[in-house]
């Protein structure tokens, strides 16, 4: 019998549908796939195993009576920073202990809504702060890509690490992430996995905690493009309990998948190309750009002057978001308390016991970047700045540019523990030196694996789009992931 | 800008993050390397350039003002580490 945790979302659903094999032996398929690699991965750190036999089930009387829903059936992961309604949701921290919340988020929901199987809850960075998956309170996340004879464990990247790994190693048939500088397309990166992050307004950020108010934005890691196309269709909508929510509708994003790239303008930024980048990195991006162009696209140089400021200008603006959303977990509604002589004490006792490492210092620059005689000079010149990076791709755009390839990352998965990225801070952040400017300008991107390493890791490629143009990303990123044609599937060994 | 110890702890003490004395070294030098890594903005030349107050252009919506939710503390405090007859309870505020 086939393995069907080795279906793509759209084969699943398919399947399903011819009732080749029913809801529930899938989703025991991947609760036996999760209870196998989980010690070695540990990518999940809630497995709801009865809820998901139950959603299955009931999946399954739909299927039967030809009542299916558009996900009926299919077993997905969900990232602890989701909602889920009397179900773990942590945000991977201690601070958060033992929070299960009275509601589901507005994009959960959606999922529920479209017949979708939750399997659990997915490991992350603490808070979504990190691109390595280290900083969760429950350990590292252990990416299921090994370099060419090496058992190093590398990491899946972050803060979606979980989310990456699970996709990548089987264990769940898409997963649901979140992206704030990066946290959706560099682990997809890291793990041979499609990432989108939509463009701000396009899910709801209701019931998903806060890290950055004016940056985050939920979407899927998949296997395939179609795959995320067909998750971001259920997860994207209107939500009136998010005042940044658009009200636009929803196209059919699995549609666009096949449109290709004919007559398509394809930017190609020339800040992109940073000094010390590897040269497989630039080479890798060239080829991207031979693909498009073989289906008819039209390669063109383009300008982002203000690249560089992205990245310095998003270590103020993403902590002083955050010092602000965090400020609510003091030990008095919900999660861990740590008593003091007196309530301060308390707060301060909890909040220091709470918050992981990485987590205190953003909160720590977020609070001093705000603090008095320092607003104007941190934060509000910050915001300037990110004026001036959205203006850059606004003027590309009027200029005829449909989409922007860059590459996703500036290298391929490192080890867990690296020396280097522990002992600064910065140059863990620099990570995300390609992604970031997407978050600052609200715009849609999507990572696609394209190639791999000298060592045989996979890298991806980034396509940067138009406001609510995730359909030219679909159809863009659907030719690179034709054209690259590789095997995208790490080779077992958990 | 630098940041001085006297400064990590009164950041500290505006988060209400505890600080101990063997960690104001180590928030230091990190929070240093931080702020060395954005001072590059100050290249920037950012004269008659608003400030970002929204990434898409929206005007935020307005509700009807009626009561749309609520009656149900009891599940707003299910998840408090203490609470009593539906009221969070913390240490005593006032003498």
């Amino acid at each position: 019998m086939t393995d069907l945790t080795k279906l793509s979302l759209a084969a699943t659903r398919d399947g399903l549908s011819n009732r080749d094999f029913s809801a529930l032996e899938v989703t025991e398929a991947y609760l036996g796939a999760i209870e196998k690699a989980n010690p070695k991965l540990n990518a999940f750190i809630e497995v709801t195993a009865q809820q998901a036999r139950e959603m299955a089930e009931q999946s399954d009387h739909r299927l039967n009576s030809r009542d299916a829903r558009p996900l009926e059936g299919v077993p997905l992961g969900i990232k602890d920073l989701f909602a889920t309604k009397h179900v773990h949701t942590q945000a991977a921290s201690h601070v958060l202990d033992d929070f299960k919340p009275e509601y589901e988020s507005h994009v959960t929901q959606n999922l529920w809504n479209d017949g979708a199987v939750m399997l659990g809850k997915l490991n992350m960075d603490e808070f979504a702060m990190g691109s390595s998956n280290e900083t969760s309170h429950y350990g590292p996340v252990v990416n299921p890509w090994r370099a060419a004879g090496s058992n190093q464990d590398l990491v899946p990247g972050g803060s979606s690490g979980g989310s990456a790994a699970a996709v990548s190693a089987w264990l769940c048939a898409g997963a649901t992430a979140t992206d704030t500088g990066g946290s959706i397309r560099q682990p997809a990166a890291f793990t041979g996995t499609v990432g989108i992050k939509p463009t701000y307004g396009r899910c709801s950020r209701w019931g998903i905690v806060a890290f950055a108010s004016s940056l985050d934005q939920a979407g899927p890691i998949a296997r395939t493009v179609e795959d995320a196309a067909i998750m971001l269709t259920s997860m994207a909508g209107f939500d009136p309990m998010d005042s940044t929510s658009a009200e636009i509708a929803v196209p059919d994003f699995a549609a666009a998948v096949e449109r290709g790239v004919k007559g398509l303008t394809i930017g190609v930024p020339r800040e992109y190309r940073m000094d010390g980048m590897p040269e497989e990195i630039e080479t890798l991006w060239q080829q991207g750009l031979e693909w498009l162009k073989a289906e008819g696209a039209t390669v063109k140089d383009i300008s982002l002057p203000h690249t560089k400021y992205a990245l310095p200008a998003y270590y103020i603006v993403a902590p002083a978001e955050a010092s602000s959303n965090l400020a609510r977990y003091d030990g008095v509604k919900y999660g861990l308390r740590v008593s003091g002589k007196d309530i301060t004490d308390m707060y301060e006792l909890t909040r220091a016991k709470g918050f992981g490492r990485e987590v205190k210092r953003r909160v720590m620059i977020g609070t001093y970047v705000l603090s008095a005689g320092y607003y104007d000079a941190y934060y509000v010149r910050a915001q300037k700045v990110r004026t001036l990076i959205k203006r850059d791709f606004e003027r590309a755009f009027a200029d005829g540019v449909d989409a922007i390839l860059t590459p996703a990352t500036p290298s391929a998965a490192f080890g867990i523990a690296d020396q280097d990225m522990n002992a600064d801070p910065v140059k863990m952040y620099l990570n995300d030196v390609f992604t970031v400017t997407v978050n600052m300008a609200g715009l849609p991107g999507i990572a696609v694996p394209a190639g791999k390493d000298h060592r045989g890791l996979p890298l991806g490629l980034q396509l940067i789009g138009k406001p609510f143009d995730e359909e030219t990303l679909f159809a863009a990123g659907r030719v690179i992931e034709r054209s690259a044609g590789g095997e995208f599937s790490p080779e077992k060994w958990w | 800008m630098a940041v001085d110890a006297d400064t990590v702890r009164r950041i500290g003490r505006l988060a209400r993050i505890r600080v101990e004395e063997s960690e104001v070294a180590g928030y230091q030098s990190e929070l240093n390397a931080i702020l060395g890594f954005v001072e590059q903005l100050d290249e920037v030349d950012v004269s008659g350039v608003e400030p970002m107050t929204s990434v898409t252009p929206m005007a935020l919506r307005q509700r009807e003002d009626k009561v749309t939710a609520g009656g149900h503390a009891e599940r707003i405090v299910s998840n408090a580490p203490l609470s009593e007859d539906n009221f969070f309870m913390v240490p005593k505020v006032v003498e």
